[in-house]
């Protein structure tokens, strides 16, 4: 535990229902069991689902605040478009972007009184951070394995090629929060997670 | 590696504390963002746990078993302690026997609440020790301390989180195990400590000032204040998760972490401020240490430059700081707003939400479509609102509250507008579990003082914002047994209210009747809107679908605000994976062209 260990400040971004809070203590523990000092925090707002959710995890040799201070995370993980957007300011200059390519349309997009920003748009504001932007069909992929739940664990996997945790840290934490019953196709879907982000990069 | 290492939340760890200092009866009423302490503590199965009728019960219940020797524990949200103040004012100055923790767990931001009040100041008001955590390892140890505490010096403690100590996890390693129980509570006759009438309470006055004075003493050495040595340039004084972001913010400068934040230890303070150059104070909310450090003479500043409004974080502290000088400007670090004109998302009421449907014929009765946008002007009907996931109608499109203000407000509200002599109706809506909360009293009131107004009770058979919590009314308590459910109606009766309805949540029509009905009587009328929570039943059948050959687009449906109905180029859709399908049916029932339908071949 003495030596330094790499800091990684994480932000999960999603909308409520879609397991961003399940997604960051799975990270957090698994980075605790690989020696790591970690913070979570969670932001939900007042009901239980359907607004903007956003969780902070950050692990490093030692944490102080639970939140990640603006314009110094490493990695995005979006599992919403619009979500992506909403806190691209919190990058840091040169941080990962993984989006989900999924949209969810805001009740005020869907009344006709707002409009939904335009993929450009998203890209845009990512982009005054970084080059670093990997969309992946995460929804849709969730939804080949049969059940469309498993998009959290996906997304772990796409995050996981830029962790600094063993693949079994991961696969164990996984194991250990995911009941028996889906825990297979969850590890399915964080090895699909893990294979797809290979390819996409769009710079 | 030490194998006790576990990564839990603030609420966690104060569960676990209790546990392991061997607490025998705790007390709550859910409330974000301590709902998860007394969950937790139900789960052991050698405590007592209840679900309380209100804070106010909660905090006499725990007195009342404290008096008996055992270790008690009541937990609230910050607003929580204003309903239990009274109780609590008063065990200060009666003193326990068992040590008495009271929890009490603040809100700044207002993440999920109706203000951001300071609690630190009710430990001053009641003169009673005040504990703050940084974190939940802090949490943990001072659970600890602080039945040791109450129990040396005669005293409820309080112990103060905040969202971002209650709701975060950090690594906590639980080194305890159960303390023993006490074998057999005793009640010891002892009318001077107990009986608080004039003449036994004004001795008890002076016991509890001599209390403070031994306390204070016992704050300079208690071992969870605590010094950080570093450069004597700049010296913080800062507690709770404020140490956290002054950390973060000055690695190097000494910092004076403060555990118990009342009373203040004065010469600890003096003496670390007379070994730094300049003294601040870094802490959110109210100027709580700096006004007592103050009032010690010493020269010290903090909310000049640190905001008093929303919580804190590490670029606050840091650009307030850059602010006055304290951090060179490059510290700051390059930041750059959030992107422009994104559609907010605001939480909703979820699909099959048994109030969407009264608050659609509420919206309609009132014609309350008219009033977004505009100022000033006059409901036609008068809602007073409460606090519960119904709340959220006052949102767009369902636009349906006029008021909010506290647990159980709206009912005397609604009577207050109507004695006023207001020429509109008025109607109150209020939650099952907040009715048994502090809503009864405000009914006995409207029909003490001859009221005409409505009271309609949102039924939903849980407390169903901070996660469905049982209450009196499920008839199951907090460890799953099963008891007595105080049924509303035969309560509604017994109080004298003649005009009783219970309306099925799921049915527009016979809402809107019988809404109409009620608010046509010249007396006091509650109406019962009855259906379960839509995050309780688990079967979605058959989601409704629109026939886009029979709809006309006059987008009527949208106007419900339900999440599973949207509208993708001009053309509303139902959403299959969010609808509630045979639950709800509302928006195939106002549909004017008959265009919703469950899929052929069903009937529902």
């Amino acid at each position: 535990m003495n030596e330094e260990r790499k800091k990684m400040d994480i932000l999960i971004t999603g909308v409520g229902g879609q397991g961003v809070v399940l997604a960051s203590d799975i990270i957090g523990e698994a980075a605790l069991t690989a020696g790591y000092d970690v913070k979570k925090t969670d932001t939900l707002g007042m009901a239980q689902r359907g607004g903007s959710v956003v969780s902070n995890v950050r692990i490093a040799s030692r944490v102080w605040s639970p939140m990640i201070k603006e314009g110094e995370v490493d990695v995005i993980l979006a599992f919403e478009k619009l979500e992506a957007a909403r806190w691209s300011h919190f990058l840091r200059p040169g941080g990962v972007a993984i989006i989900n390519d999924y949209e969810q349309p805001p009740l005020s997009v869907s009344l006709g009184q707002a409009e939904y920003p335009g993929d450009a748009d998203i890209t845009a504001a990512l982009k005054r951070r970084t080059e670093e932007i990997y969309p992946v069909d995460g929804t849709g992929r969730a939804k080949e394995l049969g059940n469309v739940r498993t998009l959290n664990i996906y997304m772990l996997g796409c995050l996981s090629v830029f962790a600094p945790l063993s693949t079994d840290a991961w696969k164990e934490s996984i194991s250990r929060r995911i009941p028996e019953r889906v825990r297979d196709i969850n590890l399915t879907a964080f090895e699909k997670g893990r294979e797809d982000i290979q390819n996409v990069r769009i710079g | 590696m030490n194998n006790n290492r576990q990564l839990l939340s603030g609420n966690e760890a104060l569960a676990m504390g209790a546990y392991h200092a061997g607490v025998q009866v705790a007390t709550a009423y859910p409330g974000t963002p301590s709902t998860e302490i007394l969950e937790n503590v139900s789960r052991y199965k050698d405590i007592y746990a209840e679900w309380s009728t209100n804070e106010k019960v909660a905090m006499e219940v725990a007195m009342g078993a404290a008096y008996t020797g055992v270790r008690a524990m009541v937990s609230m949200k910050h607003v929580g302690l204003n309903v239990a103040s009274d109780p609590f004012m008063a065990v200060s100055y009666t003193g326990i026997v068992g040590g008495l923790l009271v929890v009490c767990a603040d809100d700044p931001q207002i993440h999920s609440s109706q203000n951001e009040q300071d609690n630190r100041h009710y430990a001053r008001l009641a003169k009673v020790p005040m504990l703050e955590p940084t974190d939940s390892q802090d949490v943990y140890d001072l659970v600890g301390y602080a039945f040791d505490i109450s129990e040396a010096f005669d005293t409820p403690v309080m112990l103060r989180t905040t969202t971002r100590i209650a709701h975060s996890k950090s690594v906590l390693n639980a080194n305890k195990r159960r303390a023993e129980k006490t074998p057999q509570p005793v009640f010891h006759y002892n009318p001077r400590k107990y009986i608080m009438l004039p003449v036994y309470a004004l001795p008890r006055h002076a016991i509890i000032e001599e209390r403070m004075v031994k306390l204070a003493e016992y704050a300079e050495k208690f071992p969870m204040n605590q010094v950080v040595q570093g450069d004597s340039s700049l010296g913080i004084v800062t507690s709770g998760v404020a140490y956290q972001y002054a950390r973060e913010t000055f690695p190097n400068a000494s910092l004076l972490r403060l555990a118990m934040t009342w009373p203040l230890p004065e010469k600890m303070i003096k003496k670390f401020a007379a070994g730094v150059e300049r003294l601040i104070v870094v802490e959110e909310l109210d100027p709580f240490l700096e006004d007592n450090i103050k009032s010690m003479g010493i020269e010290v500043t903090g909310k000049e430059f640190i905001p008093r409004v929303g919580e804190l974080n590490t670029r606050i502290v840091t650009e307030s700081s850059a602010g006055i000088g304290l951090l060179p400007n490059s510290e700051k670090g390059e930041i750059i707003p959030p992107a422009e004109g994104l559609p907010r998302r605001p939480p909703l009421l979820c699909p099959g939400c048994p109030h969407t449907g009264i608050y659609y014929t509420l919206n309609n009765l009132g014609q309350r479509s008219k009033l977004p946008g505009t100022t000033g002007q006059e409901p036609k009907l008068i809602v007073t609102g409460d606090i519960g996931c119904y709340t959220l109608g006052a949102y767009p499109p369902l636009n349906v509250l006029d008021t909010t203000a506290c647990m159980g407000a709206g009912i005397g509200q609604a009577l207050g507008m109507e004695k006023a002599g207001v020429s509109n109706k008025v109607v109150a809506v209020i939650g099952d579990s907040t009715f048994m909360h502090s809503g009864i009293t405000g009914l006995i009131d409207a029909v003490y003082n001859d009221g005409h107004i409505t009271v309609i009770i949102l039924d939903n058979s849980t407390t169903a914002m901070t996660g469905h919590q049982e209450h009196p009314g499920t008839g199951v308590t907090a460890q799953g047994d099963p008891t007595v459910a105080v049924d509303i109606e035969s309560l509604a009766r017994g109080i004298g209210v003649k005009d009783i309805k219970v309306i099925n949540a799921f049915d527009t029509k016979a809402l809107r009747d019988g809404v109409k009905d009620s608010l046509d009587r010249e007396e006091v009328s509650v109406v019962i809107v009855r259906g379960a929570c839509a995050m309780r039943v688990r079967k979605r059948d058959n989601p409704r679908q629109v026939d886009v050959g029979k709809c006309t687009q006059c987008n009527l449906c949208l106007r419900l605000g339900c999440p599973a109905i949207q509208s993708a180029d001009g053309q509303v859709f139902i959403e299959p994976s969010l609808c509630a399908g045979d639950i709800c049916g509302i928006c195939e029932q106002i549909c004017p062209q008959k265009a919703i339908s469950a899929p052929t071949g069903v009937t529902s």
